[in-house]
């Protein structure tokens, strides 16, 4: 299929979408996985402060069913394949978005298959912060509110901030996926000339752009967290 | 005044129960420094954690300055443990945190101005000794500095008793004694109250007037540090003040046994009482070990002797027989 992958025509198409299309969809693709992302942490970050805080023995011990019931929705949203997850939230997408395609449409599906996972990173995150801390604290008269937000959340910060960026670098690889449902950006791009009309180099070149994308996006990540890290000497 | 009466702690786990704390009883007086002292597994962590209720007691009472802190609702255990502050082997600074801003936390929490905060922990910080290391972050600093930021944190909220939780079991010897001076320091210009938690004999020698010894869950026994160490009661505090460790291959238990030889003063530490065992009675004692130790000015000493089994009562009448001179067989080995 890749035979005559640089031939004048293919070249010169890829040239003329480089210039009209592609510069929007980048930004698509960028405002899209930043959108679900934030929005995805702001569901997310509560939820994982629940898992941890709530537990037995926990700074804030939930009643165990409650937990359960957690656990269990958190789990069953992870288990559902983002494809299809994508085509049942439609109902979701049409009552709070008013449509199920174009760009800001899939940033309903794609928050919900991202919220239960950063639920998860964030409960890893916050399980590293030494429990002496919190213990420290909690002999200093703190509230569990305190402990969570004055220790708990501004302790873990660097960690989060890497989990945060592996989010969203998953998030960005769904987004993509999202094209097929018309999501916009670089994935509608590389299916539309990929798969529909054969234009393999389009396709190709919208793959190099999702990679730098996530390269630009693991760095930057990368850097902030240690940055903010000030258990390293530096 | 901090009372603790007939205090007991039970943890049940999966396998059954552990009776950590049994029946303690303790009266630490204020301005007192007090040291509860055991080896690893004794219980002296539950029992400091129960005194500002961070392990709630099984049965008993805590009263601190009349609170009894059991019945305390936990708005008011709140507000009470802001005066019964609490310092750390791992010292548990924030470690996102500048030194200035971790002394500042417990101010935080109890709603201090930040200005006003950030001015009582700077003078805080002058007062431990490290008025240049506001701006740093708890890793840049050494274990002993970050101790000390520590008891910069915990005297923010102006407390009346201090806890130290094997505060000194993660630093060097010089490194402890520079802490220890700190905290006599604070309680000798504060009138702070201060609870020490340790394994270490050197502690409770350094700084505390008062000692309890934990053994097991239960106070094998307390008074004056001099008090105690002059002449342990128990086999823990023995143990604890002349730790003649033996390995049964030292001596045969078969043919041999062992005396345990407490004595102090000058006087009879000069006495030649191996020797003269021998040429008076002509007992053939081995020493297994022997310690001096200089205490509140006396010197008193610790000997641990093998001695063959047809010779031991003869060998205790002649020992009994010096003045200022304890002994006593040794059954158990340790």
């Amino acid at each position: 299929m890749y035979s005559g992958l640089f031939s004048a025509d293919s070249v010169a198409q890829a040239l003329q979408c480089l210039k009209t299309e592609i510069p929007f969809a980048i930004w698509e693709t960028f405002y899209v996985t930043v959108v679900s992302t934030a929005l995805a942490v702001a569901v997310g970050l509560p939820l994982g402060v629940l898992l941890v805080a709530g537990e037995k023995g926990g700074v804030l011990p939930l009643p165990g069913w409650l937990m359960k019931a957690l656990n269990v929705v958190i789990n069953l949203l992870r288990s559902i394949p983002f494809l299809i997850l994508m085509i049942m939230v439609f109902p979701l997408s049409r009552l709070l978005i008013g449509t199920t395609v174009g760009t800001t449409a899939t940033i309903v599906p794609l928050v919900v298959a991202a919220f239960p996972f950063i639920a998860r990173l964030v409960e890893s995150s916050l399980r590293e912060v030494d429990p002496n801390i919190v213990e420290a604290a909690a002999s200093m008269g703190a509230t569990p509110l305190q402990i969570i937000t004055r220790v708990m959340i501004p302790e873990s910060v660097p960690s989060l901030l890497s989990n945060v960026t592996i989010a969203l670098t998953t998030i960005l690889g769904y987004s993509a996926m999202s094209g097929i449902i018309g999501g916009g950006g670089l994935g509608q791009i590389a299916i539309n000339y990929g798969y529909y009309r054969y234009k393999y180099l389009v396709m190709l070149v919208a793959v190099v752009l999702l990679i730098v994308l996530v390269q630009i996006f693991q760095t930057v990540g990368t850097r902030l967290a240690v940055k903010s890290d000030k258990r390293l000497k530096h | 005044m901090i009372e603790i009466r007939h205090l007991s702690k039970t943890f049940s786990s999966g396998e059954g129960e552990v009776n950590a704390l049994h029946d303690i009883n303790l009266t630490i007086a204020d301005g007192d420094v007090y040291g509860i002292i055991g080896m690893s597994g004794a219980g002296k962590s539950t029992l400091v954690r129960c005194i500002n209720m961070l392990e709630k007691p099984t049965s008993g009472t805590v009263v601190v300055d009349g609170r009894d802190m059991g019945a305390l609702t936990t708005a008011e255990l709140r507000q009470a443990r802001r005066d019964i502050t609490m310092i750390f082997q791992q010292f548990n600074l924030l470690m996102q945190r500048t030194c200035l801003q971790n002394v500042c936390f417990p101010m935080e929490l109890s709603g201090v101005k930040k200005a006003a905060a950030r001015k009582r922990a700077t003078e805080l910080l002058e007062l431990v000794g490290l008025p240049d290391k506001a701006g740093a972050y708890p890793a840049q600093l050494s274990g002993g500095q970050q101790q000390r930021v520590a008891i910069a944190r915990a005297l923010a909220t102006d407390p009346k008793v201090l806890l130290c939780d094997e505060a000194t079991s993660a630093l060097d010897p010089n490194t402890t004694a520079q802490i220890l001076g700190l905290i006599r320091d604070i309680n000798a210009k504060l009138g702070i109250t201060v609870v020490v938690i340790t394994h270490q004999m050197n502690v409770v020698k350094e700084i505390c007037k008062h000692v309890a010894i934990l053994d097991r869950g239960t106070v094998a026994e307390e008074g004056l540090v001099s008090a105690v160490f002059a002449a342990p009661k128990s086999e823990a505090g023995r143990r604890l003040v002349f730790p003649g460790r033996v390995d049964e291959t030292v001596s045969d238990p078969a043919r041999q046994g062992q005396l345990r030889v407490v004595f102090r003063d000058a006087r009879t530490t000069g006495i030649p009482m191996v020797a003269r065992m021998a040429r008076e009675k002509n007992i053939l004692a081995s020493v297994i070990s022997a310690t001096t130790q200089p205490i509140d000015g006396e010197t008193y000493g610790g000997m641990l002797l093998s001695i063959p089994h047809e010779q031991m009562a003869e060998a205790k009448a002649f020992l009994s027989s010096i003045a200022n001179l304890t002994v006593e067989e040794v059954s158990e080995r340790v």
